[in-house]
Parts: structure tokens; sequence; C-alpha cells
């Protein structure tokens, strides 16, 4: 090998260490910025929770104290309207999906369920908005819910989908030459098989939608009292994190910071619940 | 012979009444039969709702957005004066300002995201490694985006004014080029699992027989990789692109909300997400709520476009490595 050979070789050979070092920095970088937003949330968060901040309502400006129970209250019932919305649907939908897998309505099924997976958050809140809150003339809980629901109908109707396709053929015709009837075979036999899967992506839903505050503005629209009624405005911890955080007030400051703590931590909580869920209830064939 | 016609007759109970079971049983069938029908039946009534249901999102968005089409036609799009006391509704500024700040994004998490791809599908695809980057990154798309919002207001936002009072322009701090960078931290994730995914799917024996013909990793890489995952990749970045240019309470929170054409990367702006987000609940007349619903139907059309694009090509190549 003359020398301007064993050159080329060396630049390669150094092109590609280089490469491979870049790599390695630009991912141990884009850490970074979580880790920042982590550390300055739990720093910045812990000291603003105690018992007094789950346990009160907020006070008004100036004095200290008050607390965010009705947020609170109004996510979970805000979770649970939109829950009790999208399942049925999703499921029933991704039943469809899976047992009916070519055709027209499929095809048609298959793009809405993209489209709506796409549609910007902000987008259904004014939808919602136009549905529910400008015929009721008033916001409501059931508005926001409602925005959130159609949030969350791609990823459960996808999962059910995604889920029951890995069930095995076999087992639905076992059930079926045994002479059980087809929506029996598909609700106790095919269904049960797949409901791990099915409950990991709803968790997941649940999760995506927890945080969500931009669908909320003008549906749920946010209110300083508790309130458990779905057609009254109703706060939830979002936009207490928005409301608060584009206030003035230092004293308001520091509770978004407990409500964001608070926030990200449920999210965390139900997306571990989905991932340990989805490996511990798996049925495996 | 009367215990055998007893036993005949007691035959032919017994069939008569077998005879009775499977009328019976034939009913149940039939029953079952018509439960099947209404199963399907059901199922295919929510399939239709849920088509419909979208279908209904794009009337509805259109219909509330025609009082503004018929006071400023088509040029709504290409105005660039927005004042509602005026009744002048123009939406390029915040065409312009979306745009800007998620192709700024774009820009800004491509090499992020192109690392982490390719450092977990090719360098570390398995392992302990792996897995802590995998949840990291799964951590970040988790994290609410009012609260990159908030980070961003108090952290970000106090940075960039500094750098701003250093190079001399208006130290805002809020603007196009803070909200770029938030956009940027959210999307990395995004392009990154896609693009991971589609590098792991390259064909062992496609990069064996370049490493035998004496590439180095990168030119395995550079040649190998890349032209095989290229559309998957380019998949993915639409797909982190959608989620830039839909991204609403992060960027309401530190773009400025100034609804005024943006000079530069410095100067405050407004993006079609944010002006809904901002002016929504203050839009008193009629064809002031109507232009900003035919924003949402702008950006509707625009997410939609982009995102069926996306997925056609992520489900065509699963298709194709099926095959």
């Amino acid at each position: 090998m003359d020398n301007n050979q064993r050159d080329k070789c060396n630049i390669r050979f150094l092109i590609n260490k280089l490469m491979k070092y870049s790599i390695y920095l630009f991912t141990f970088a884009s850490i970074i910025p979580l880790a920042l937003i982590l550390i300055y949330l739990i720093k910045q968060g812990i000291s603003s929770i105690n018992w007094q901040f789950i346990t009160q309502l907020p006070k008004p400006i100036g004095e200290q104290g008050g607390g965010v129970l009705n947020a609170i209250i109004g996510t979970i019932i805000l979770i649970v309207l939109s829950t009790i919305i999208s399942v049925p649907i999703g499921i029933k939908a991704g039943i469809y999906l899976s047992e009916v897998k070519t055709g027209k309505l499929a095809y048609l099924l298959r793009l809405s369920t993209d489209i709506l997976q796409g549609i910007p958050s902000i987008v259904l809140g004014v939808i919602a908005y136009l549905w529910l809150v400008k015929p009721m003339k008033a916001f409501s809980a059931l508005s926001g819910s409602v925005a959130l629901a159609i949030m969350m109908l791609p990823m459960i109707i996808a999962s059910t989908e995604e889920t029951l396709k890995l069930v095995p053929y076999s087992l639905k015709e076992a059930a079926l030459a045994l002479g059980v009837p087809y929506y029996k075979t598909i609700l106790k036999v095919i269904l049960p098989a797949g409901m791990s899967g099915i409950l990991t992506g709803v968790l997941l839903a649940v999760a995506r939608i927890a945080g969500e505050t931009a669908p909320l503005l003008f549906t749920a629209f946010g209110s300083p009292y508790l309130n458990f009624n779905p057609l009254h405005p109703i706060n939830a911890l979002p936009l207490v994190v928005f409301n608060y955080a584009s206030s003035p007030y230092p004293n308001w400051w520091h509770q978004a910071w407990g409500a964001s703590f608070l926030l990200t931590m449920m999210v965390l909580i139900l997306n571990l619940a989905a991932k340990t869920g989805a490996s511990r209830w798996k049925v495996k064939f | 012979m009367k215990a055998i016609e007893s036993i005949r007759d007691f035959q032919i109970n017994e069939s008569n009444i077998k005879l009775e079971e499977m009328t019976n049983q034939n009913s149940h069938y039939f029953t079952a039969f018509n439960k099947d029908s209404i199963f399907n039946i059901a199922l295919t009534v929510i399939a239709i709702l849920v088509v419909l249901l979208v279908g209904a999102i794009l009337l509805s968005l259109t219909v509330y957005s025609l009082p503004v089409f018929k006071l400023e036609g088509i040029s709504f799009l290409f105005h660039d004066i927005w004042n509602p006391i005026a009744n002048k509704f123009g939406a390029m500024p915040f065409l312009i300002g979306t745009l800007l700040t998620s192709f700024l994004a774009l820009f800004f998490s491509l090499p992020f995201s192109m690392a982490i791809a390719l450092f977990l599908g090719e360098y570390f695809s398995s392992g302990k490694i792996a897995i802590f980057f995998q949840n990291t990154t799964s951590l970040l798309a988790g994290i609410p985006s009012v609260i990159y919002g908030f980070w961003g207001l108090f952290v970000l936002v106090p940075l960039i004014r500094n750098i701003e009072i250093k190079l001399g322009v208006l130290p805002y701090g809020v603007g196009v080029l803070t909200a770029s960078l938030i956009l940027t931290i959210m999307i990395i994730p995004y392009a990154a699992s896609v693009g991971r995914e589609v590098i792991s799917l390259v064909p062992q024996d496609l990069k064996e027989g370049a490493y035998a013909l004496g590439a180095t990793r990168w030119e395995v890489i550079k040649n190998v990789i890349f032209p095989y995952a290229r559309s998957g990749i380019f998949a993915g970045i639409l797909l982190s692109l959608g989620r830039a240019i839909g991204e609403t309470m992060a960027v309401t929170m530190v773009i400025g909300n100034n609804n005024q054409f943006p000079h530069g990367l410095f100067s405050p702006a407004n993006t079609m997400a944010s002006v809904i987000a901002n002016e929504f609940t203050e839009a008193t007349s009629n064809v002031y709520l109507s232009a900003l619903i035919a924003i949402a139907l702008l950006l509707f059309i625009v997410t939609t476009i982009i995102n069926i694009v996306g997925r056609y090509i992520i489900k065509k190549l699963s298709i194709e490595n099926l095959d």
C-alpha cells in the first residue's frame, strides 16, 4: 500500500470516528433540556406542595395560601367523562377494523382515525365550542370532555385494532367450532384475550389528554369554585398552570409550579402504569 | 308384549322430546343469528359514526368560517392587517408566524432527532443504554405542553432577553426564536422514534454486504441505511412538522402575541394556533369569531394533509417490509 492510499484510509477512519462521536454528542445533548425542565420543575414544585395545597380551594388575590382542590377534582371529572364517552365507541370501531379488514367503510374509518389523530387540539376546542358551548350558551365540563374524548378516540381505535390483530385466529376458530355464536366469540373470547392491550391503549390515551390545555380554554373554561355539575364550567390542573403562569402575581406562579408538578407526576404515573400493565397482564399465545 | 310396546312408546316419546329440543335449539340458533346481525349492524353504525364525525368537523368549520370569506374573500389569506375593531381580517401574519416557527424548529431539531434515531437504531439497538434513551424520549413526549410553555416563560425567555441585550436588539425575550426553541425540544421525540423504527428495519444482509466491501460504519449509514430508510425518515419529519404546526400552549406562552407581521427572529409574533387560543373568548362580533374559525379550518386542512402523507408513507413501508 503506498502512502497515498494509506492517507485515504486514514481520512475515512477519521470521518467515521468523527461522525460516531458527533452522533453520541447530539444524542446526549438532547437529554439536557429534559433534565433542565425536570430539575426546575421538581425544585419549584415540591416546595409549593403541602397538605393545604391539595385540600383547599383557591383564595382571592393578595391572600396567602389556598390550594387547587377544585382543579384536581375537575381534572378527574373531565378524565372520567371523556373516558366514558370515548371508550365504548373506540373499542367498537377497533373491533370493526380488526374484523372487517377490507372494504370501503374500513378504508374510510382508517382514514378518519388517521385524520383525528392529527387534528391540533386547539381545533377540537373550537369544535366543542361550536357544537356544545354555543347552543347551550354556557361553558361546561361536558363540552371539555367531548373535545378530550375526540382526542382519545383515535388512540383507542388504533390500540384496539392492533391488539385484536395479534389474537391468534385459532382461538376464534375453536370458539366457532364449538358452536359459539359469532358475537359471543368476539365479546367473550377475542375481546378478553386482548383486554390488556386495550387497557394499555386507554391508559395511554388518558395520559395524553390529562395535560391538554388548548381544548379546555373555551369549553371547560375554568372556575374558582368546587363544581361537580358537568353542565357548569370546571377547573382543571392544566388550566390552572396556564392562567396562573400568565398572571403577574409571584404567589400564583408558585402555585402554578405546584400544579405543574402534580400534573407531570400524574401523566408519568399513568404512562408507567400503562407500560407495566402491558407487560404484566399480557396474555401470551 | 306389553313391555315391548311400552318401551316402544317410551322411545317414541323420547324421540319426540328430542325433536322438540332440536326445534328449540333451532330457534336458539335463530336468535343467535339475529343477535349476530344486530352485533354487526351496531359495529357498522359505530364505524359510520366515526367517519361522519370527521365530516361533521370539516363541515362545521367550513360553515362557520363563511362570514369572513364573504367579507374579505380569498384575500383573507393574503392580507397582513388583523384589526378586529376596524373589521379588517388578514391571516397572513399568522400563516408566516406558523411557518417560521415550525420550520425553524424542524431545522433545529433535525440533528438531534437524526442522531437519536441512528444511536438507537444502529449503534445501540438493544441494552440498557437503549432502554434509558427510549424512556427519556418518551418522557419528553409525555410532558404536557403547557408545562413546556411555563418553563420556557421562566427560564428560556430571560435567557433570550440577555442574549438580545448583548446583541443590541429590543429585549423582548419572547418572540419567534423563543417559540422555535421550545418547539424544537417538543418535536425531537417524534422524528426520532419514527426514524429509529425505519432504521432498524434496514435488512442486515445489505449492511453486511457493505461492510464486506470494506465500508466504514459511517459509510454504511450514509450509503446504505439513509437511502434505504429515506422515505420513512421523511415521513417522521413530516409528522413532527405536523406536531409543530398544531402546537398551541407552549407557543402561545412564549411567542409574545403580536398581531403584526414578524420582522425578524427576535420579534414577537403570533401563530395560527396561538391567535385562536388568545382571542377566541374575546371575539365579540360574528365576523371576528368566524375569522378565528377560518384560521382553525386552515390549521385543520394543513395538518391533515401533512399527517395523511406521513402516515401513508409509513404504512406503505411497513407493508413492503412484510412482503
